[in-house]
């Protein structure tokens, strides 16, 4: 029955193959794709009840002794993790079908889009599943590769642009990770975390502390924390927006989730909780204050999502158990409603040809139901009660505070005023793309206006819409967009509703993390 | 574990001639200095595998075998890099084809800076009191020539316009 932990990983990449048999059929790749990915739903949310009710769910990967052996493991951390970025990538991938993404452009093969999103898929609960740093490493190439192609989709220019610093900057995060496992063999001899966790306690302190700055590095280079975070808000947007959402709900997150995995089971009483308090503070405000100047929609979003890496961040610094579980609260919470707001940047690009600040408006009285769609996640993004956001953030404040150092007070604080900021950067999108009225936006955007925007993403390519609002108005939103973003938005209010249970599986998450014992039992004692 | 210190030096020696070509701006020397710098890791594992031995069969030799774990990983690796560089190679090419060059071009963000200069343009939110202040030296001209709100704003999508149809 164990050997269900393997399906995550193996049936997307199954299902990319197919893909790629089918190729000539964008009907039978849909089809491939959307049964995939449910079935690998059903799979994570049955691992998510065995690993909370039977603890973690070991399998070694061709039966071979874990210490020798690949080994992937489910326990609640990784499970939840896994339930929520597919059931996030399913929506995306159902939305990509109404945008038609495949469409965009005679230049861009049809049949890489549902195969490398598959891979990615594959990529991404690898890298929640692995208990062995070198598969972890495996499972970053997989997702960053398949990244690599979706961020350059159709070789546009302003796309090989942004795709070139991504590439370069993942590639150095890469060559940073090799030599870190190279470190962590070359001292302790194996690479499976399980095993890890004994063996680096034994080491000297100092060549501890160079491990765990290794690894830091690396995972905060791929979450984008701040000093590390500067590439992320310049390569998202120029992306299609299906791609630029499922990125930004997911690949941040696989970095914050090795941050916790390998902070709580390396290293666990270490030096470096002051440095990462600080790393947390910094990503909050910086990146809030990159949004506020911002007046291009996604990226202000791209850079609430840095801002917001600072709160899980915060969480992991402050260590409790009551941090980690709002640490890993915040995650589910972020994936959500980050994506939702991604897609909806992207409704707002198909609707008006343009995320600009400067050229929309009056978007409340032409289409309200895209602006309940932006505004219901958009205040849970802020932290308005009561949706998750606010939640999530309170369980964090409440844990800060019970910390009790000035340092601690210090994030609560970057904690608050990030918030407000984000309430201030979302009501400026608000005010300015869906209550001002259109005539002002016309006149303040008209002379730019001319096609320019034309090229930047899949959808402004295909047709010749003109930007200016008489046609725009007849515009209506393709149904199979905005099912599956209405999903969304309903998921991420459906975490509100459910917060209470959810915080007390996090909670057990949290403590099961903290114990240590249950998962290296897992990996070293069981399985097979 | 002795590690092998020329093997060590030569390790040292790749990745910095790697990082010195990955600093540059043109794609094709960063995808070597990429090269350089994986394949220095790859010296790094022989170091990390420690001395070398017979082939690693178990009951083949009663002589100390050689470490397989590293090896297996850094075949990984390369496979890898071998893959990326070839994505890189084909998208310096889509570059080249683009604009005619394969620089890394700058942040959108920094275009917009340097293009407000040039304009000698300042945000719409300068103080124009600050600029009217004596310079250190005396020579006190009077306000800022150019604090122009009512010029055209260079906005970030144009910015990205611009780029998009290959301008540098």
């Amino acid at each position: 029955m164990n050997q269900i932990v393997l399906l995550p990983v193996i049936l997307p990449l199954l299902g990319a193959g197919l893909c790629l048999v089918f190729g000539r059929s964008a009907f039978a790749q849909r089809i491939i794709s959307i049964a995939v990915l449910a079935l690998v739903v059903t799979v994570s949310a049955i691992l998510l009840v065995r690993a909370d009710q039977h603890g973690p769910q070991t399998v070694n990967v061709g039966g071979w002794p874990a210490d020798i052996g690949i080994s992937l493991v489910a326990d609640r951390l990784s499970a939840l993790m896994l339930l929520v970025s597919t059931i996030v990538t399913l929506c995306v991938l159902l939305y990509s079908f109404g945008q038609g993404i495949v469409e965009f452009g005679r230049d861009a093969p049809l049949s890489v889009f549902h195969p490398t999103f598959l891979v990615l898929s594959a990529g991404v609960s690898n890298a929640f599943l692995s208990a062995d740093l070198f598969n972890l490493f495996v499972g970053f190439e997989i997702l960053l590769v398949s990244s690599y192609v979706l961020i350059t989709l159709g070789g546009t220019g302003a796309r090989v642009r942004s795709g070139t610093i991504y590439i370069v900057v993942s590639l150095i995060s890469s060559a940073v990770f090799l030599i870190a496992i190279a470190c962590v063999y070359a001292a302790t001899g194996t690479v499976n975390l399980a095993a890890l966790s004994g063996r680096i306690a034994e080491l000297p302190p100092e060549i501890a502390n160079l491990l765990q700055l290794l690894l830091l590095t690396t995972f905060c280079i791929k979450a984008a924390v701040f000093p590390l975070s500067a590439w992320l808000p310049d390569s998202y947007p120029t992306a299609p927006a299906p791609v630029t959402a499922v990125f930004a709900g997911l690949l941040t997150k696989v970095g914050i989730y090795a941050i916790i995995r390998t902070q709580t089971l390396l290293f666990p009483d270490n030096d470096l909780r002051t440095l990462l308090l600080w790393a947390a503070v910094f990503t909050m405000v910086v990146g809030i204050l990159g949004a506020v100047a911002q007046s291009d929609i996604k990226r202000i979003l791209s850079f609430t999502l840095v801002s917001h890496i600072g709160y899980m961040l915060f969480g992991v610094a402050i260590g409790s158990t009551a941090g980690l579980s709002g640490a890993i609260f915040y995650i589910a919470h972020h994936i959500t409603v980050q994506t939702t707001l991604f897609l909806v940047a992207g409704l707002i690009e198909y609707r008006s040809s343009t995320t600009n600040l400067d050229k929309l408006g009056g978007l409340a009285r032409a289409a309200p139901m895209l602006s309940v769609m932006f505004f219901v996640p958009a205040m849970n993004l802020a932290g308005i009660p009561p949706f998750s956001g606010f939640l999530g953030k309170l369980a964090l404040v409440q844990a800060g505070v019970a910390d009790d150092r000035w340092l601690s007070y210090v994030g609560v604080a970057g904690a608050i005023i990030t918030s407000l900021l984000t309430l201030y950067a979302i009501a400026k999108v608000w005010n300015r793309a869906f209550w001002q009225p259109a005539e002002d936006a016309e006149e303040l955007g008209h002379d730019s206006h001319g096609g320019s925007m034309h090229g930047r993403s899949g959808v402004s390519t295909k047709t010749d819409r003109t930007s200016s609002w008489k046609t725009s108005e007849q515009q209506r939103l393709p149904l199979g967009m905005v099912l599956p973003t209405l999903l969304l938005v309903g998921l991420s209010v459906g975490l509100t509703v459910v917060a209470g249970p959810l915080l007390d599986f996090t909670t057990r998450a949290a403590e099961e993390l903290q114990g240590r014992s249950s998962y290296i039992v897992a990996v070293l004692g069981g399985g097979g | 574990m002795t590690a092998n210190l020329p093997l060590v030096i030569l390790v040292g020696i790749m990745v910095a001639a790697g990082v010195t070509l990955v600093l540059e701006r043109s794609l094709t020397r960063i995808l070597i200095g990429f090269v350089l710098i994986g394949n220095g890791i790859s010296v790094l594992y022989l170091v990390i595998s420690g001395p070398a031995g017979t082939a690693p069969i178990v009951g083949l030799s009663d002589e100390p075998m050689s470490d397989p774990l590293p090896q297996a990983m850094v075949l990984t690796a390369i496979v890898i890099t071998l893959g990326v560089t070839s994505f890189g190679l084909a998208l310096a090419y889509r570059a080249w084809q683009l604009t005619g060059h394969d620089d890394v071009q700058d942040d959108v963000e920094d275009d917009l800076i340097r293009r407000r200069a040039e304009q000698d343009e300042t945000s719409v939110t300068f103080d124009g009191a600050d600029a009217a202040l004596p310079d250190e030296d005396g020579s006190d001209e009077g306000p800022h020539p150019a604090i122009g709100i009512d010029e055209p704003e260079t906005t970030v999508p144009d910015a990205i316009a611009d780029a998009e149809q290959g301008t540098p």
